[in-house]
């Protein structure tokens, strides 16, 4: 098979050749040569984007196994199987950016027999592990189909209601205990940010990210794989998305209230500049927006508006991470280009797998009883797969 | 019985001789290079810094109730009864959260290595348990680096307090700070002008408390939550079945 040279091809070889270069020399250099991670900046960019952001964008799996089989809201079934493959990939990656951000990720099981139950760290590790195997178990089925496999199929559906309140029971402790990480450093985290509060807002955040991301993926697909917009699905989660902000903005608001800091985030400072573009970002642009009944009811607006708060829950999550440590340590944190560039190579994997994902599996299937003969029809992909990094990329 | 060091910087002469007893001690390297940094890193676990005429140590303060413990997913990190806490190396999965937790930032890592520990001060446990002092302690020329039972070194702080008011500020740091810690700072300025943190912003709730209050309420949450869930589960698919057996009960009705 040919392969032609686009665009897109060029930049993902590009990322991907920058990555393994810097993945070369964070496992036989060290971190310190890979990172500008000090003792005084322990924890990077990485922790901030990979883990925060990673586990955060892949909420959209929790949440819509949860309104599609807890509350059966059968109109939302459509988007089920790519929220869930979003939500399985997004957790693989962020394993995968643990073991270039773990100091020993060689030792990464001793988790399961030096346990500390009383560390945070330990709660999210162990969310990670058995929420990445209920998501298996949820992805798996899309795998059975193809095959033809039915027997195992209704060994799944048979255990399918654990699943369902196993994989959202985990869900809600892993979202917020990323956020009960940093209920013990009161002392170094700026007031903005550190709020005992925390693990509410990482979970509720998580919820509002779901949805916008389900929106993001759905209309990023309809591009890249030519499938039809299903408008009134993506109306519906843009009208849940409003709500979710308006929530998730006022308990912010009540808890900046509640801790006396509301003349504080008024008074114009670095941690301030960085708090009014997050909120800007995450709650005054996109509610403005989804507040216009037009804008609500275009898949354009939609698109705009869920992109902007995507935005501000990642800057949201990278203030915590990085920013609110700068004035404790007196320093700026920049990442070094092998950071980023790490970063960018898992980022780009998850767009190469999803489209290898959707080519080869019934993943946007429209009834479940015909997925099975669509699978065979999918046996001959007529695009080869990097054609599909392409679209990813669009 | 928990032991304790008391570091008094007014008897301190900045001789830096418990800097090499420590790097002996821990098998670290030590030339004039090391003995002019003043830093602490993954070499160097104790460093004393000069300030004008003023001196001051840093070292692990030895929390009673440590962060790094708490925080510590794989338990690598433990307060022995002695007082000492300790890093257990093999356990250690590198994830740096002892760094970020310590209100102090007294864990350290080798950046460079391949395969990175964390290191910090770890009060000689074993000198202690064969009876003898730190190595610190034992090398002081001037005593200002008291090694003793803890509670007995704190009454000679305020003693010496008492007698000297006019030497002293009048503070034991590390009496109280986040619940209290092994190593107590006496000094004739506020520490707060040698890097530590200023009590008021360490406070002295033991920090293993604000994650303590999230985690103790988890094995209570896991059930319920289930159930609630469960329960929605429940309550909207039992829905459809009814619905699906009166549409059921009503065609047979029909078609009676």
């Amino acid at each position: 098979m040919k392969i032609k040279i686009t665009f897109w091809r060029v930049v993902f070889a590009v990322i991907m050749v920058l990555g393994l270069y810097s993945s070369y020399v964070r496992y036989f250099h060290g971190l310190g040569a890979a990172t500008h991670m000090t003792d005084q900046f322990p924890w990077g960019f990485w922790i901030g984007f990979d883990c925060l952001c990673g586990v955060m964008l892949a909420a959209g799996g929790f949440c819509m196994v949860g309104a599609v089989y807890l509350f059966n809201v059968e109109s939302l079934h459509s988007v089920v199987r790519p929220a869930v493959l979003t939500a399985f990939l997004g957790y693989l990656l962020f394993i995968v950016g643990l073991l270039f951000d773990l100091g020993r990720p060689w030792f990464i099981w001793h988790q399961l027999i030096y346990m500390n139950p009383h560390s945070v760290m330990f709660e999210v590790g162990m969310c990670v592990m058995t929420y990445t195997t209920v998501l298996f178990f949820e992805f798996l089925p899309n795998v059975l189909e193809r095959f033809k496999l039915q027997q195992p199929i209704k060994w799944i559906k048979r255990i399918y209601p654990i699943l369902i309140v196993l994989g959202i029971l985990l869900s809600t402790l892993h979202q917020s205990s990323l956020g009960s990480l940093y209920l013990i450093m009161p002392s170094k985290l700026h007031p903005f940010w550190y709020t005992p509060a925390l693990p509410f807002f990482f979970f509720g955040s998580a919820v509002a990210v779901g949805l916008a991301m389900t929106i993001f993926e759905s209309t990023q697909s309809s591009k890249a794989f030519g499938r039809q917009l299903e408008l009134p699905v993506l109306v519906r989660l843009g009208g849940a998305l409003l709500v979710a902000l308006w929530v998730n903005a006022l308990l912010r608001l009540e808890d900046y209230f509640h801790r006396d800091m509301l003349r504080q985030i008024t008074k114009p400072s670095y941690e301030a500049y960085f708090l009014w573009l997050e909120l800007a970002l995450t709650f005054v642009i996109p509610i403005t927006l989804l507040s216009f009944k037009k804008i609500r009811l275009s898949p354009q607006g939609l698109y705009l508006a869920s992109v902007i708060s995507l935005l501000g829950f990642v800057t949201n999550r990278l203030n915590i991470a990085v920013i609110g440590f700068e004035t404790y340590v007196g320093h700026h944190f920049v990442p070094k280009w092998t950071e980023f560039s790490i970063t960018l190579m898992i980022c780009a994997m998850g767009f190469f797998l999803f489209a290898l994902a959707v080519n080869y599996l019934p993943i946007f299937s429209e009834e479940h009883e015909a997925e099975v003969e669509e699978a065979e029809q999918m046996k001959t992909p007529v695009l080869g797969v990097p054609a599909l990094v392409e679209n990813a990329g669009d | 019985m928990s032991k304790g060091l008391l570091y008094d910087a007014t008897m301190c002469i900045g001789c830096k001789q418990c800097e090499v007893a420590c790097a002996e001690q821990n098998k670290l390297p030590y030339t004039d290079g090391i003995a002019a940094e003043s830093v602490q890193s993954e070499h160097k676990y104790t460093v004393v810094l000069t300030k004008e005429d003023k001196f001051m140590r840093r070292l692990c303060m030895h929390c009673k109730q440590p962060a790094c413990a708490s925080a510590c997913p794989v338990g690598a990190f433990h307060k022995t009864a002695a007082g000492p806490v300790v890093y257990d190396v093999w356990k250690c999965i590198g994830c740096r959260y002892c760094m970020v937790a310590c209100p102090f930032n007294q864990p350290k890592y080798e950046w460079q290595s391949l395969n990175p520990r964390v290191r910090k001060c770890i009060m000689c446990p074993d000198r202690i348990a064969a009876g003898k002092q730190t190595a610190c302690a034992e090398a002081c020329p001037t005593g200002a680096t008291k090694f003793g039972e803890r509670d007995d070194l704190i009454q000679e702080a305020q003693e010496r307090i008492r007698q000297n008011p006019d030497k002293y500020f009048n503070y034991i740091y590390g009496l109280n700070e986040v619940g209290g810690t092994s190593v107590l700072l006496l000094s004739s300025v506020p520490v707060e002008q040698f890097g530590y943190p200023k009590p008021q912003k360490v406070g002295n709730v033991p920090l293993p408390e604000y994650t303590g209050r999230v985690m103790e309420r988890v094995p209570d949450f896991v059930p319920v939550w289930t159930l609630v869930l469960g329960g929605i589960y429940w309550v909207s698919h039992r829905r459809d079945e009814v619905a699906a057996a009166e549409a059921e009960e009503k065609k047979n009705g029909s078609a009676r």
